[in-house]
């Protein structure tokens, strides 16, 4: 079953536009591998931010490793910069229970100890298993629990919602 | 049925290299590579491993590979006990098992292994329960497969990929458990020609049959060579008299930079350690620029995490 979402480029814009107004020249993008990387580079280049895009894979942080092991391809956190002090805006694609972002902060405090963070989502889609909740979000739309928001990249680079 | 496998095909126990495909071994070089960059964070400790307790066996002595993995252990966040037990005439394989079983009951979760005997950490994965990994850090002549993973980690740094490289293992092949678990990897990852050079009387008869080229002088064998690696010339091993003296040795078979010119400019030079200066390799290769013999050092710990990591995820 597919149903229609908007636009994922249009959502984007909407978290900018949200975002704009809080940014400051300090202010540090972060995406989490791998949908909110690719949502954090579309932001980085629209708010037009100067400092180096920040990524994490918390492959190594995530609460189930117990039961379910490494995910096959870590990718390499890249932070090229220090947190001490800074604003952060951590960007994921769809917040979903939470853990994944509970996991991001996590690492983050492992390389230094931010002024604040704030969470960009694209999607929020409801089902939130610990009290995080998004400071920006492009779409609040409540998902039955056995549905699945995801987002992908084509080839050219263009990126889709979809809901299955 | 391979002892190191799960039936669904991932790490269960790292024994050997010999017989791991080479998406395995893919797999934890590139989950190494992950692990670098936590050794230059603030904190470096990741929470993998919270709450699991790791013993290092040490039935032999060592400093570089214990301490390694000790670090490794720390890096994620696991509790790691360290137990030399001193190599004397009780080492019995029932001596051994209770060992090991009284170290079970006290709720370990991995063993890492390291002993004078061939096969002692096979011996150990066959008793433990299904929860309790092993890795095998050293068995007699046999294998290091951790080293092994960490020159191959290097070797791919250094030169990016394997499928267009010459290296060259020198010296003491036939006791080298370190030269075997190279070979194996070497091999299963493409590399195209692995060469080993050495006096006949230390390189094991029908070695060739590992899939590699055999030579018995540094000039010929070293010719061409993008990767050399060096290996510890043990001392007592002279008085086995299969050596007529250390000076002899290093005359043919030392490292030294005249030697090295043989080999391709760009040639890095590896050593397992710990070295003997001036027996198997002269000092200003060893501190040369060409020598990559610290960072095989750093990385070993990365390479380490990846495995601790690999054998410890999705157990409970």
């Amino acid at each position: 079953m597919h149903a229609s979402l908007p636009d994922a480029n249009t959502l984007i814009t909407r978290l900018a536009d949200a975002i704009a107004p809080t940014l400051t020249p300090e202010t540090l993008i972060v995406g989490i591998h791998t949908g909110g990387v690719w949502v954090a580079e579309r932001l980085h280049g629209l708010l037009k931010c100067s400092l180096p895009l920040g990524m994490l894979d918390i492959s190594f942080y995530r609460d189930d490793f117990s039961r379910i092991g490494l995910h096959p391809q870590v990718k390499p956190s890249n932070l090229p910069f220090d947190l001490e002090d800074r604003d952060i805006i951590l960007v994921d694609d769809v917040l979903h229970t939470g853990r994944t972002v509970r996991a991001a902060m996590n690492e983050l405090f492992d390389y230094g100890r931010p002024a604040s963070i704030r969470l960009a989502v694209l999607v929020d889609r409801g089902g939130h298993e610990l009290p995080i909740r998004p400071d920006f979000v492009g779409l609040a739309h409540a998902v039955p629990s056995h549905q699945n928001i995801t987002l992908s990249r084509l080839d050219d680079g263009h990126l889709t919602l979809t809901l299955a | 049925m391979n002892l190191q496998l799960t039936p669904d095909g991932r790490l269960r126990h790292l024994l050997t290299l010999d017989g791991l495909p080479r998406a395995i071994l893919t797999q934890i070089l590139d989950t190494a590579e992950s692990f670098m960059d936590v050794g230059e964070r603030e904190v470096k400790k990741v929470p993998l491993l919270r709450g699991k307790s790791i013993f290092n066996l040490f039935f032999e002595p060592s400093t570089r590979t214990r301490t390694t993995f000790e670090i490794a252990a720390k890096r994620l966040s696991a509790d790691v006990v360290n137990l030399n037990i001193a190599t004397s005439s009780q080492t019995k394989g029932e001596a051994i098992l209770d060992t090991v079983d009284n170290l079970a009951a006290m709720h370990a979760d991995m063993f890492i292994v390291r002993h004078s005997q061939s096969g002692a950490a096979h011996f150990i994965a066959r008793h433990v329960a299904p929860h309790i990994s092993v890795v095998n850090a050293g068995d007699g002549r046999h294998a290091h497969p951790t080293q092994g993973l960490l020159d191959m980690f290097t070797i791919r740094r250094y030169k990016g990929e394997f499928h267009n490289l010459t290296v060259a293992i020198v010296g003491d092949v036939l006791h080298s458990r370190v030269a075997r678990s190279q070979i194996h990897a070497l091999t299963t990852l493409g590399v195209p020609e692995v060469r080993v050079i050495g006096p006949k009387t230390l390189l094991p008869t029908g070695v060739e049959q590992m899939g590699v080229k055999v030579f018995h002088d540094m000039e010929a064998g070293l010719a061409g060579c993008d990767v050399v690696i060096m290996l510890r010339l043990q001392n007592e091993r002279m008085k086995g008299a299969r050596l007529p003296s250390a000076q002899e040795y290093f005359k043919f078979f030392g490292l030294t930079l005249e030697k090295l010119a043989l080999a391709k400019p760009d040639a890095i030079v590896m050593h397992p350690g710990p070295m003997n200066r001036g027996v198997e390799i002269d000092s200003e290769v060893a501190d040369g620029p060409q020598s990559v013999i610290l960072p095989q050092v750093t990385y070993g710990i990365a390479v380490r995490m990846a495995v601790m990591a690999l054998l410890a995820g999705g157990t409970a």
